[in-house]
């Protein structure tokens, strides 16, 4: 190496400093700061209000916040949610696929499904599956056009408040679902594919193998928020009485006509459930995010606690250069 | 135009050492409207190396992509070691064969990529180990050691649990080499293996396949590299607008060309 040794290396031409005394002001946002103290005296305020405010009555919060009744309902909505995505999740896969097929039929029948779905409103498709007794009386199953029947039930017997809603959500959970599978479908290179059928891996086999884990990393973030959602929408199926954790909630304000308090107990638990899931999803993107170049080699749960600290690491780093 | 030629149930394996790899007689191929191969006739030798050579738009990657039928050729036959690839001719017609036994007759035949296509999600060694193990039905124990050996073998037996963004073009090329090679393919297709590299790094993938024509092994390589085509091709193909302009020995046909549009190729890549 040669070293190019000029006056400029060691004494800077405007002031005469030497260069490495040389220090690097970063700008003052003074805006920032008056904004920042005038919103957290905004935030302290209201609080305090609510907190002062005896409308809110925090004894009757406090009363029904770990009741057993919440508790069920609790129980309800949490098994809804999670077999209403798990049947969101199968279904949509298969609609996805449905509808990059080739077959015109296939194609159209996932189209069609997508579009009923997605087309008209959540409420309006739990309510419908509620009474569904009222437009089939008796559900069989067996050939069209002829008298054979294999299976023969009440429709009110089968179609449970619960069922209802679990297929109420389930269904139009696959219509959304399976468009954002087909997105992270398509999101995988051809190239994948064209590698894989060149090892003589089959269609189903390379899509299970190499596409699906690959479209993974695309799928899981709004497969969280849809998650989110379903936890949040399970609430809707408080109109047929499912006794989910709002239908249970709602059936004591009309009682006791604690409206507020039992809607802030409700809040509480959807909050806390919704924290709580934000964690799977972190180590979730970490598993199929293996092998990208922003692949964390830290656990989400470091990573949570370690993001207090990290931006102003940075910023310092930045600063001292 | 030509119509397949009828060999009454000739076309089920022979393995006759003498026959050729590769035999194409009068390939078409068309993108709609556009037809981009002409009439392909070629054959290439047991254990040779078949170097394809012209302009960009020529035909010669999609000739090459009918090989192993991930493109699907639209007239005329293409066979690979005396087995149609993707049909089964009945008579006089052609039929297209089911994804399984298309499948079934890839595994023979070998393809290396100009964008190397490794699969992401997967280290070198599981790159290598994943069609032994899911196609050719290898125990994992097995499949792992064969594909140490094949890494070895590309020089990344250190690099055997990297991801594909961990290693650099050279070395990716040389995984999706070695991974190509776990099927113990009779046939490798190269697909313009050096072009996505940084010059640097051409180097490694070309003494790879240098040492893979050694071994024996028959190759059809798309190419620019003039230098490698002219070292180890024992043919050299021009190929330009989806015909064949002119095929001999590399060294006839890379430095005194007979047609003058190979002329006027070879005065600008050199």
């Amino acid at each position: 190496m040669v070293e190019l040794k000029t006056p400029r290396d060691t004494v800077s031409p405007a002031s005469g400093h030497p260069v490495e005394d040389l220090v690097v002001v970063p700008v003052r946002n003074h805006g920032r700061w008056v904004a920042a103290v005038a919103a957290l005296a905004a935030l302290v305020g209201l609080v305090g209000s609510l907190a002062k405010n005896d409308n809110v009555r925090w004894d009757i919060v406090g009363d029904y916040l770990f009741a057993d009744l919440v508790f069920d309902g609790l129980f309800t909505t949490l098994w809804l949610t999670v077999t209403a995505m798990i049947l969101g999740l199968a279904l949509g896969t298969l609609i996805a696929v449905m509808r990059l097929s080739p077959s015109p039929v296939l194609h159209g029948l996932a189209t069609f499904f997508v579009w009923i779905f997605r087309g008209t409103p959540l409420l309006v498709q739990i309510i419908f599956w509620g009474y569904a007794a009222a437009l089939y009386k008796y559900v069989m199953i067996g050939v069209p056009f002829t008298d054979i029947t294999f299976f023969r039930a009440e429709t009110n017997s089968l179609l449970t408040p619960a069922v209802a809603a679990l297929l109420a959500l389930g269904l139009n959970e696959a219509a959304y679902t399976s468009e954002i599978v087909r997105a992270g479908i398509q999101s995988v290179d051809q190239g994948q594919t064209e590698a894989a059928h060149s090892l003589g891996m089959r269609p189903a086999l390379t899509m299970r193998r190499i596409v699906l884990p690959q479209a993974m990393r695309v799928i899981i973030p709004p497969m969280g928020n849809e998650t989110i959602n379903m936890l949040k929408m399970t609430a809707l199926v408080s109109v047929i009485s499912a006794h989910d954790l709002m239908s249970n909630i709602q059936d004591v304000y009309a009682q006791n006509y604690q409206v507020i308090p039992m809607l802030v107990v409700a809040s509480l638990w959807y909050l806390a459930l919704v924290t709580l899931l934000s964690v799977p999803q972190a180590y979730l993107e970490r598993r199929y995010g293996r092998g990208t170049v922003h692949a964390q080699h830290v656990s989400p749960l470091r990573r949570l606690l370690g993001t207090a600290a990290r931006p102003l690491r940075v910023k310092n780093k930045e600063a001292g250069r | 135009m030509s119509a397949p030629t009828v060999h009454d149930g000739s076309t089920r394996t022979v393995h006759d050492e003498s026959a050729p790899m590769v035999r194409a007689e009068g390939v078409h191929k068309r993108y709609g409207k556009l037809e981009v191969l002409k009439g392909i006739d070629l054959t290439v030798r047991r254990g040779s190396v078949c170097c394809l050579l012209g302009p960009s738009g020529s035909g010669k990657s999609t000739f090459l992509r009918c090989i192993n039928h991930l493109d699907k050729v639209d007239g005329g036959r293409l066979t690979v070691d005396g087995e149609l690839v993707g049909y089964r001719q009945q008579g006089g017609e052609l039929h297209e064969l089911r994804e399984r036994e298309v499948a079934e007759r890839r595994r023979d035949i070998g393809m290396v990529f100009q964008r190397f296509n490794l699969f992401p999600h997967m280290t070198a060694l599981e790159n290598v180990m994943e069609a032994p193990v899911r196609v050719a039905g290898t125990t994992k124990a097995q499949a792992r050691e064969e594909a140490r050996h094949l890494l070895e073998r590309v020089g990344l037996d250190d690099r055997a649990g990297h991801y594909p963004a961990q290693l650099s073009g050279g070395q990716q090329q040389r995984v999706a080499i070695a991974r190509a090679l776990a099927m113990k393919p009779k046939l490798m297709l190269f697909d313009e293996p050096t072009s996505a590299l940084d010059p640097e790094l051409v180097g490694d993938v070309l003494d790879v396949m240098r040492q893979l024509a050694d071994e024996g092994m028959t190759m059809v390589v798309v190419t620019h590299e003039i230098g490698f085509a002219r070292e180890v091709g024992d043919t050299a193909v021009f190929m330009d607008e989806g015909v064949i302009i002119e095929t001999g020995d590399p060294c006839q046909v890379l430095v005194e060309p007979e047609q003058e549009r190979t002329r006027a190729f070879l005065a600008k890549v050199l």
